[in-house]
C-alpha cells in the first residue's frame, strides 16, 4: 500500500499518526521508516519531518534504520533478568554474531532489547516477530534460530 | 450462521505456548475438521485460566470437562472419544484440583473461581461470542442502568462500592467519576488504559483475552455514568491476540446494538475505538497516554489541569485502568453491597495479581484484598520453586522491595500504608536467595533510565546516575558514600520528578535499603577514593554515551 493510500484508510489526522506509521513500517521489507518515506508523509499530513522523526524515535516499536526479516527482541525487565535473560542475549549473541541493535550481514534476524512482554509467568522471555518464547534456556534459543533458518531454507528451495 | 454447539478451549498464552499449546490447539481444529464436526465444534485460543501445573489444558463446554497433559497424540483420542463417540475420555481428565471455573465450588484455593469478580468468566465462557457472555448476566448492568438508573445514580453507585483504581495509584473510581461528571458540555470521553506496561503485570492482557466484553460494558457504564459519547481503548502493540478480541468484541456489540446511536431505545449514544500504542512506558501515565493518543511523543503533561477538566482533545477525560472497568458491570448490577462482602474496608472487592520468579507455580490469580504474602506463595504459588524466601517486589518495577520481616501482613492499600509501603500494579516477583540486592536493583534502575522520557531534568540524569552506581554496587567497586548519594538521588526524584515514572523509582531504592542496607553497603570498596570529577568535554561525550 502507497503512503497516502494508508493516510487515507485511517483519515489524515495528526490523532491517527502512531497507526499510520504502524501500517507503513509493517508494509516495508526491511521493517523500517525510511526517510523518504516520511518526507512523503511530511507533505501528506503537513507534519514537519523533524517532528515525525521525534515521534517515531519515542517509540520502541519503530525503528528509522533497516532491519532483517525476523526482529528478536529479547525482554531485560527484571523478572526475565532474575531468572537468567544475561545468558540468553550471551547465547544469542554467539550464534548471531550480532549486538543489540544490529542485523545479521544475511539480513535475517535483527537483535533488539524489549522492556516487559507481558509473559513474565514463563520468564526468561523473548519474541520474534510476533511469536512469543518463554522458558527459555541457551539450548532452546539455539534450536528456535535453527528451526526459523531451516525454514527459511525449505522456503528457498521450494521457490526454486 | 449456526453458532457451534460445543467450544474447545485451550489457553494458549506464553505460559502455555512453549509447551505446546498452539501444537495441541492446531490438532483440535484439525481432527475435528476432518471428523466433519467443525460447524458443531469450535476450537478456540484463550487467555490462562490460572496458575496451573497440569501442562497442556483443554476445556470442553459447555460440557464442564477439563483435559489435563495433553499432546497432540492424546488430542486425537480425545476428539474420537469425546466427539466422536460422545464420552468424556477419562484417561486425562483433569479431577478436583482442576482449574476449571465450577461455579458451585465454594472453595478451591488452587482455581479460586469461587468469589472471582474479574476474571469469573475467563476460560468458562467463549470470548468470541457475545451470547455466551450475556448468557452470563453480560450487558445487564448496562440494560438495567439505561432503564432504571440516572447517570449520577450510577456514579454513586460506583462510590459507595469504594472500588479504588486498579493500575497502581488507588485513587477511589467513584471519585474520579464525580469530577468528570460534574463536567459540563457535550464533549466527553472515557479512555481504556490498557497500556500495561509495568514489567511483571499481565493481568490486564489475560481479561481482554478473555473476557473482552466485561470491558466493553465497563466502558459504556462509565460513559453513561459521566455523560461521554465516545470512548477509546489505548493498547500496547505487543498485545496482538487482545487487539483482535477487543476488534472482534466491538463489532458484535455494535451489531447487538449495544454499542451505536440510541442503545436501546435510550436515547443514549455511545461507540468505542482502539488506539494502539508503540511501545513506551511512559504512556501508562494517563495524561502521557492522552498525547500518545493525539500523535505526539509521550510526554506527561503538567497537572491541574486533570484529564477530568481537559484530557483528550482538551475535553473532559476519564482515563480507568482495564481491570477498575471490569469490576464496573458487577458493582452496578448487583449493587455496592454485594460488591463490598469481598475484601476489605479500605479495599473492597477482589484483586487480581500476577505472581511470579522463583515460585512453583507462576500465574494469575483473583482473591479479596485480605490476604498476605505467605497466603499468596504457600497457597497460590505452591511455594518456592527453589531456595528460600529473601525478597518480594510488589507492584512491577517501580514497586517497593519486601523483606521477609512483611510476609504477613495483608495486601492491601490501608494495611501497607501503615508499614509505608504501596500495593502498586499487582505484579508480585518472588526471589530466592540466589538474586543479589544490588544485582536486583541495577536490573530495575537501568529499566528506568531506559524508559525515562527525557522530559524532566530529576529523571533524565537521576535515573542514569543511579543506573551507573548500582551497576558499581552490583561488582563491588563503589565507592565510599555511593549509598548517601543515592539516597539524596532519590529524595530529588520523590520530590521534583514531574510524573510518577520519575517518582516512582525511590520506592524500590528505599525499601531495597530499609531491609537489605547491610548486603548493599558490601558492594562498596572501602578501599576506593572516588576520582576527581573529569570536566573534560571528552570525558563528558563519554558518559553521554
Amino acid at each position: 500500500m502507497t503512503v497516502s493510500r494508508i493516510v487515507e484508510k485511517h483519515g489524515n489526522n495528526r490523532e491517527n499518526l502512531l497507526q499510520i506509521m504502524h501500517d507503513i513500517q509493517d508494509a516495508a521489507t526491511d521493517r523500517c521508516l525510511h526517510r523518504d518515506v516520511l518526507d512523503e508523509l511530511s507533505d501528506i499530513m503537513n507534519i514537519p519531518v523533524a517532528d515525525l522523526v521525534g515521534t517515531a524515535t519515542f517509540y520502541s516499536m519503530f525503528s528509522l534504520t533497516p532491519r532483517g526479516r525476523h526482529i528478536i527482541r529479547l525482554c531485560e525487565s527484571p523478572p526475565c533478568y532474575i531468572l537468567g535473560s544475561d545468558n540468553i542475549l550471551e547465547a544469542l549473541r554467539e550464534r548471531l554474531d550480532i549486538g543489540i541493535g544490529e542485523t545479521t550481514p544475511d539480513g535475517l534476524f535483527t537483535l533488539e532489547h524489549t522492556s516487559c512482554l507481558g509473559a513474565c509467568g514463563v520468564a526468561p522471555v523473548m519474541s520474534i516477530d510476533d511469536e512469543v518464547y518463554g522458558n527459555l534456556t541457551t539450548g532452546k534459543v539455539n534450536a528456535i534460530i535453527d528451526q526459523i533458518v531451516e525454514n527459511q531454507i525449505a522456503a528457498a528451495r521450494n521457490r526454486k | 450462521m449456526a453458532q457451534p454447539r460445543t467450544v474447545v478451549m485451550v489457553p494458549v498464552d506464553a505460559d502455555t505456548v512453549t509447551i505446546g499449546a498452539r501444537a495441541v490447539k492446531n490438532r483440535f481444529a484439525e481432527a475435528i475438521g476432518r471428523r466433519g464436526l467443525a460447524a458443531e465444534v469450535s476450537v478456540l485460543e484463550v487467555g490462562s485460566f490460572g496458575p496451573s501445573d497440569a501442562g497442556v489444558i483443554a476445556a470442553v463446554q459447555p460440557d464442564g470437562i477439563v483435559y489435563g497433559g495433553l499432546s497432540p497424540e492424546r488430542v486425537d483420542r480425545i476428539v474420537e472419544e469425546h466427539f466422536v463417540k460422545g464420552r468424556p475420555c477419562r484417561e486425562w481428565l483433569l479431577a478436583g484440583e482442576h482449574p476449571l471455573p465450577d461455579p458451585r465450588a465454594t472453595d478451591s484455593r488452587h482455581t479460586q473461581y469461587a468469589g472471582r469478580i474479574v476474571l469469573d468468566n475467563c476460560g468458562r465462557i467463549n470470548p468470541e461470542n457475545i451470547d455466551e457472555y450475556i448468557a452470563n448476566d453480560g450487558y445487564f448492568a448496562f440494560a438495567k442502568a439505561l432503564s432504571e438508573m440516572r447517570p449520577d445514580a450510577v456514579v454513586e453507585q460506583v462510590k459507595k462500592s469504594g472500588l479504588r483504581g486498579r493500575g497502581g495509584a488507588g485513587f477511589p473510581t467513584g471519585i474520579k467519576w464525580g469530577f468528570c461528571a460534574a463536567e459540563t458540555g457535550p464533549e466527553k470521553y472515557v479512555i481504556c488504559n490498557a497500556d500495561e506496561g509495568e514489567p511483571g503485570t499481565f493481568k490486564d492482557r489475560l481479561i481482554m483475552e478473555g473476557d473482552p466484553h466485561k470491558v466493553i460494558e465497563g466502558m459504556a457504564l462509565c460513559g453513561y455514568a459521566i455523560g461521554a459519547n465516545q470512548g477509546y481503548i489505548y493498547i500496547r502493540g505487543e498485545y496482538k491476540l487482545s487487539i483482535e478480541r477487543l476488534r472482534q468484541a466491538i463489532t458484535a456489540a455494535r451489531a447487538y446494538g449495544l454499542l451505536g446511536k440510541n442503545i436501546l431505545d435510550s436515547g443514549f449514544d455511545f461507540d468505542i475505538d482502539i488506539k494502539i500504542g508503540a511501545g513506551a512506558y511512559v504512556c501508562g501515565e494517563e495524561t502521557a497516554l492522552i498525547e500518545s493518543m493525539e500523535g505526539k511523543r509521550g510526554l506527561p503533561r503538567l497537572k491541574p489541569p486533570f484529564p477530568a477538566q481537559q484530557g483528550f482533545r482538551n475535553k473532559p477525560t476519564n482515563v480507568n485502568n482495564v481491570e477498575t472497568l471490569a469490576n464496573i458491570p458487577a458493582i452496578v448490577y448487583r449493587g455496592a453491597d454485594w460488591f463490598r462482602r469481598a475484601g476489605t474496608e479500605s479495599m473492597p472487592g477482589t484483586k487480581v495479581y500476577t505472581i511470579l520468579g522463583h515460585v512453583r507455580r507462576p500465574g494469575l490469580i483473583e482473591v479479596s484484598g485480605g490476604v498476605t504474602l505467605r497466603d499468596i506463595i504457600d497457597d497460590y504459588a505452591g511455594g518456592m520453586q527453589s531456595g528460600s524466601f529473601k525478597m518480594a517486589q510488589l507492584g512491577g518495577t517501580a514497586g517497593d522491595l519486601l523483606g521477609e520481616e512483611m510476609l504477613d501482613v495483608p495486601l492491601n492499600y490501608d494495611a501497607l500504608e501503615k508499614v509505608g509501603h504501596v500495593l502498586g500494579s499487582g505484579a508480585i516477583l518472588i526471589m530466592n536467595e540466589t538474586i543479589g540486592v544490588c544485582d536486583f536493583l541495577h536490573a530495575c534502575m537501568r529499566f528506568f533510565a531506559h524508559e525515562s522520557c527525557g522530559n524532566c531534568n530529576p529523571c533524565r540524569n537521576g535515573l542514569r546516575w543511579l543506573s551507573v552506581i548500582t551497576e558499581r554496587l552490583k561488582s563491588g567497586t563503589g565507592y565510599p558514600g555511593d549509598i548517601e548519594i543515592m539516597e539524596e538521588i532519590a529524595t530529588v526524584l520523590k520530590t521534583a520528578a514531574f510524573c510518577p515514572l520519575g517518582q516512582s523509582p525511590a520506592g524500590p531504592l528505599n525499601s531495597a535499603l530499609r531491609y537489605f542496607r547491610p548486603e548493599i553497603e558490601k558492594g562498596i570498596d572501602v578501599t576506593s577514593a572516588r576520582p576527581k570529577p573529569d570536566h573534560t568535554a571528552r570525558a563528558l561525550a563519554t558518559f553521554a554515551g
